[in-house]
């Protein structure tokens, strides 16, 4: 009796590699690809918006660099658009690497913007472990849990901290967070316990995830997921980042991979008919 | 100096990203040395991590600086020491207080948590007159919405046999599932093609030139 007849496999290398020219060729060789914005990315965007100049924004760093492709074009859209709107930043970080990448974004940033400076417009908080324990600690004394910025600095000589105490001075919350401790335990603590508004992003891993949080309780101010949100972000503040450049590669990638799909149900179509 | 050690950390950066996609073609060398290079000073990163960002500044620090105003934090020091008594294996036994402590501390505070935003605030959010809504988009949206809700709840719901209503209504709820997944998929996808992205804008930027960094 004879076996039907399958199709042979193709050698899986060949598709890697068609992927990485498809993803290679729209990086040196951009294809302009118009990118959608969506109204959870709205919802970020205006929320920084419609806060009044000289508020204070509480920004997390809940990442390392093995999310920086999604992650950093994200904090540096965000610190752009709060410089632009005069807000006060108080960097934090959850993931000890976040530290760096806070340092990183606002380096870049202030190159735009030599204006701005440190202690007055902004302060990086450094590292705290804890995660939830920590964010619900900041709801009762920020000085508590974070004594000192990463230069040493008290936190009573730091003049955009001087009235700062807890959630109550602080306008809104935004947590880039590639993982916990991060987003969701803002979500959890500070605004489910302190009423503050938070926002923020995420991998687009964990998008779907979030998603339930921006709801009519507003648990959630918008999301920016992945990428695409990076991408949305840079396009509502008028910056070509690298997000945006990115886009055309993700989008060359997701054709392909459709079509992989595609040709592979084709394929398994045929050997089933063969098999009957 | 500066810009040589700029330069070099870009050309390690490279070689160690290459060797790592080497491995698609085949398992190789290089791909092993990248990975247990990888592997080994992630472990010596986060040792030294570890002693300089939390034990130095919140437990070493305080005591050796002003030992009378942190004696409390004697208390986790000693938490600390009896997990760390697990390595020896007669008197393992102790690691567990501390290993009950934490635990214990970390249900409580996340089932207080989870109940208030993932349950209570969740079914709140879900408790929506689609009627009440402004445009004819977010009337289908809040139909779908409570329709989707109610048929995966039915979906788990185990008690009884899923025939009838029941059946029908878990079938829609499998539906719903299904294309939750897709998106998680969909969206995972993209985060797996963003990484792709980020080490050739490296290569193709820091590296090689050619774009943009």
């Amino acid at each position: 009796m004879s076996t039907p007849k399958t199709s042979k496999p193709i050698d899986r290398r060949y598709i890697f590699l068609i992927l990485l020219i498809g993803v290679a060729l729209p990086l040196i060789f951009p294809l302009g690809f118009k990118s959608e914005v969506s109204d959870i990315s709205r919802q970020v965007y205006q929320l920084i918006e419609n806060t009044p100049e000289n508020s204070i924004m509480l920004m997390s760093f809940d990442y390392d660099p093995a999310t920086n492709t999604e992650l950093q074009p994200m904090a540096k859209a965000i610190i752009e658009h709060a410089f632009r709107r005069n807000h006060k930043i108080i960097a934090v970080a959850l993931w000890p690497q976040g530290v760096q990448m806070a340092d990183q974004a606002f380096e870049y940033i202030l190159e735009k913007y030599p204006d701005k400076k440190y202690g007055i417009d902004y302060v990086n908080m450094g590292f705290k472990t804890g995660g939830m324990v920590t964010i619900q600690a900041m709801g009762r004394n920020i000085k508590d849990v974070l004594p000192k910025d990463t230069k040493n600095t008290p936190f009573e000589e730091i003049e955009l901290l001087r009235n700062v105490r807890n959630y109550k001075q602080i306008a809104y919350v935004i947590s880039l967070s590639a993982g916990d401790p991060g987003l969701k335990q803002y979500v959890m603590a500070a605004h489910d316990m302190y009423k503050v508004k938070v926002s923020g992003g995420t991998t687009a891993v964990s998008t779907p995830g979030f998603i339930p949080y921006i709801n009519d309780q507003n648990q959630l101010y918008g999301l920016l997921g992945g990428l695409k949100g990076a991408a949305e972000y840079e396009s509502m503040i008028k910056v070509k980042g690298t997000a945006t450049s990115g886009m055309d590669a993700q989008s060359v990638a997701h054709i392909l991979i459709i079509l992989f799909i595609v040709m592979g149900n084709i394929r398994a179509f045929k050997d089933k008919n063969q098999k009957a | 100096m500066s810009q040589f050690m700029t330069t070099f950390g870009i050309w390690l950066g490279a070689f160690f990203t290459i060797s790592i996609f080497s491995f698609l073609y085949k398992d190789n060398p290089f791909y092993k040395l990248a990975e247990q290079i990888f592997v080994g000073l992630s472990a010596g990163y986060w040792f030294i991590y570890t002693i300089y960002s939390i034990l130095i500044p919140n437990l070493f620090g305080k005591i050796l600086s002003d030992f009378n105003s942190n004696i409390m934090l004697l208390i986790p020091a000693l938490l600390g020491m009896m997990m760390l008594i697990r390595l020896i294996p007669k008197l393992e036994w102790i690691s567990r207080y501390p290993i009950a402590l934490v635990i214990g501390t970390s249900a409580g505070i996340s089932m207080l948590r989870y109940t208030q935003s993932d349950v209570l605030s969740q079914v709140a959010a879900t408790m929506i007159n689609p009627l009440g809504m402004n445009t004819i988009g977010e009337k289908i949206g809040s139909f779908i919405l409570i329709i989707g809700t109610v048929c995966v709840i039915m979906y788990f719901y185990f008690s009884r046999k899923q025939e009838g209503i029941l059946g029908a209504t878990s079938k829609f709820g499998i539906w719903f599932l299904m294309i939750s997944f897709g998106a998680s998929f969909g969206y995972t996808v993209m985060a797996r093609i963003s990484l792709l992205i980020g080490r050739l804008q490296f290569l193709l930027g820091d590296w090689l030139h050619i774009i943009k960094p």
